[in-house]
């Protein structure tokens, strides 16, 4: 396999139809762009229908990306709904080194065993937990996302935090009460989450 | 300035649209281009345009909507993609043979049978007879600054333009892009003045009337040197493009082609995966060069022939299958093209990418070590390939 430009993050998400992992990713990848970087956001098309396993993928990088392709041997992996562990072998082609991360109630180690011992670097993220304690709600994408960039470390998180202050800023400026709702996630993401 | 954005192939065709403000827009949805018409009437609901938006009940007839409000003497503009271009059809031959024109952007995909949402370009290839022009896009930036393009080729021209990109690959990928702003855009195309039109009381004339054998050909006749001499004003066009943003076009796109010994020749966003190959097979010392044909009608045969003239070996990658039993359209032109030359290099075709199939770094190194064994004076074999494919147990 081609090794990319060294600054190039590569991200498979798996999740399902419905619950938003396409748009976590088109999320980093606005994120990502507001640091300054090259990005892609993009969706993996099949028969779309509600809870069908779907993926989604981002590049990263501080180069001009011109590969289009899939993305075969990530450099991390996020998991939006941990029953996928069950169906889709979300370790696939995982680089060396790379974290995978994901949304769950249940601890690192039960995780560890679901996926048959995996020993590989880890983050576990309640964004259930998490999102329904600052938003009131079960709205997952701003915690996976604060998770990803803590997790990866592909962007500067003050700026990151800052950026995503001036999006929300944008995108809810009609109900500022999601705003604060939405930067309480973000924060106690990074605040909570670690890699092990 | 340019402003710096970031967004799908998509919303940069549909925001290329709104900073046009065209006349005339028909509307019908297909997968994957239907976010076109979306994001654009979305721009009409919010007065930020005053097209006339016609969404219609088929492309058939959005096709039509284009003919009328073009021969009326209005500026318009559709989207569409596979099974739509291919309801069109017999429209798109009305459309280019009245010499309307009609920017169209393509958001690419498979033709049913079976039925498939993925890319390829079996829907606008199947259309290359037709007297459209055919203009195709790498990633989203090419695609909104062709759109833009297209007006001004179209109209000066008077053939109706199609600009094509890669369905969901970059019409759904999301990436930088630079935008012009609003007011350089509307300046950029100006004002549409065409010389003669339907609502010209001053100057009535028929649009489509029946061609009677003894006036056929002479209409045929004149669209062929119209599309002979459409390259004059695709290079003017883009010259004032670039004035403009500080991008070049030309009708192809040579990549480390100035000393390459094997070259491939590739159409839409693969190009740029087939880049990723050539640097990496540069640093292993590797003679490899890359040419992506931008324009497809009018042929590019001169500078195709000028930049494989130069090479050892070269693969042309066809993502369309045209049932010849000897290679895919790209293939056959470009062949054709090479004729002439006095060194010809060696040409292989490979069928690849059909249906969504997913294109790889890896297929593109694959395709140089074959054309290695070709330079080093390997049998050339059957030219007629495919990668990407289970074929019989051993999949390339």
């Amino acid at each position: 396999m081609i090794n990319m430009s060294d600054k190039t993050v590569e991200i498979r998400w798996h999740g399902r139809g419905g619950q938003g992992a396409k748009t976590a990713c088109l999320l980093l990848a606005e994120a990502a762009f507001f640091s300054g970087k090259y990005v892609q956001g993009f969706p993996e098309y099949g028969p779309e229908r509600m809870g069908a396993p779907i993926t989604a993928y981002n590049r990263i990088s501080d180069h001009e990306l011109t590969v289009h392709s899939n993305i075969y041997t990530p450099d991390h992996v996020v998991v939006v709904d941990e029953t996928l562990l069950h169906t889709v072998d979300v370790l696939k082609g995982l680089k060396e080194g790379g974290i995978l991360i994901i949304n769950s109630k249940k601890s690192a180690a039960e995780i560890r065993e679901m996926l048959g011992g995996y020993d590989g670097k880890l983050c576990v993220v309640d964004a259930e937990r998490i999102s329904t304690e600052t938003l009131g709600r079960n709205f997952p994408n701003t915690p996976m996302l604060a998770a990803v960039v803590k997790a990866s470390g592909v962007l500067d998180i003050t700026r990151f935090t800052n950026d995503m202050r001036k999006s929300f800023g944008h995108k809810f400026r009609t109900k500022p009460e999601v705003i604060e709702g939405n930067m309480k996630a973000l924060q106690q993401t990074l605040d909570e989450v670690t890699v092990e | 300035m340019a402003i710096r954005e970031r967004m799908s192939g998509n919303e940069a065709v549909a925001t290329a649209m709104r900073q046009i403000n065209p006349d005339v827009c028909g509307a019908f949805p297909i997968t994957p281009s239907t976010e076109i018409p979306e994001y654009f009437s979305q721009f009409m609901a919010n007065g930020l345009v005053d097209t006339q938006f016609v969404p219609v009940e088929s492309e058939h007839s959005a096709m039509s909507v284009c003919i009328g409000a073009s021969a009326a003497g209005a500026r318009a503009v559709t989207a569409t993609s596979s099974a739509g271009l291919a309801y069109m059809w017999e429209l798109l031959y009305v459309a280019a043979s009245s010499r309307l024109p009609i920017t169209m952007a393509v958001s690419n995909r498979a033709l049913t049978g079976p039925i498939s949402i993925g890319n390829d370009h079996s829907d606008s290839m199947g259309a290359r007879d037709s007297g459209w022009l055919q203009i195709y896009a790498e990633n989203n930036q090419e695609v909104y600054d062709n759109f833009i393009q297209g007006i001004l080729i179209t109209e000066a021209t008077r053939l109706p333009v199609m600009i094509c990109q890669d369905g969901f690959i970059t019409s759904h990928g999301v990436a930088n892009i630079e935008l012009l702003e609003d007011e350089k855009v509307r300046d950029f195309v100006g004002e549409y003045e065409p010389e003669e039109y339907l609502l010209n009381a001053e100057n009535p004339l028929a649009v489509g009337p029946y061609g009677t054998a003894p006036y056929y050909m002479e209409v045929k006749r004149a669209q062929a040197q119209a599309m002979k001499e459409a390259g004059t004003a695709i290079l003017d066009v883009a010259r004032r493009f670039e004035e403009l943003s500080g991008r070049s076009y030309g009708f192809i796109e040579e990549y480390r082609m100035e000393d390459a010994e094997m070259a491939v020749v590739a159409i839409g966003s693969s190009a740029g995966t087939g880049k990723a190959a050539v640097d990496q097979l540069r640093e292993e010392g590797v003679k490899a060069g890359l040419v992506k044909v931008r324009v497809f009608r009018p042929f590019p045969a001169k500078e195709l022939a000028e930049a494989l003239g130069k090479v050892k070996a070269a693969a042309i990658m066809d993502k369309a299958e045209s049932f010849s039993g000897c290679g895919g359209p790209m293939f056959a032109e470009t062949r054709s093209a090479l004729y002439d030359l006095e060194q010809r290099p060696a040409l292989v075709n490979y069928i690849y990418g059909l249906g969504g199939r997913d294109v790889t770094v890896d297929h593109f190194f694959h395709v140089f070590r074959d054309l290695e064994e070709i330079c080093s004076g390997g049998e050339v074999g059957e030219v007629y390939r495919y990668i990407g494919v289970r074929d019989g147990g051993a999949e390339k």
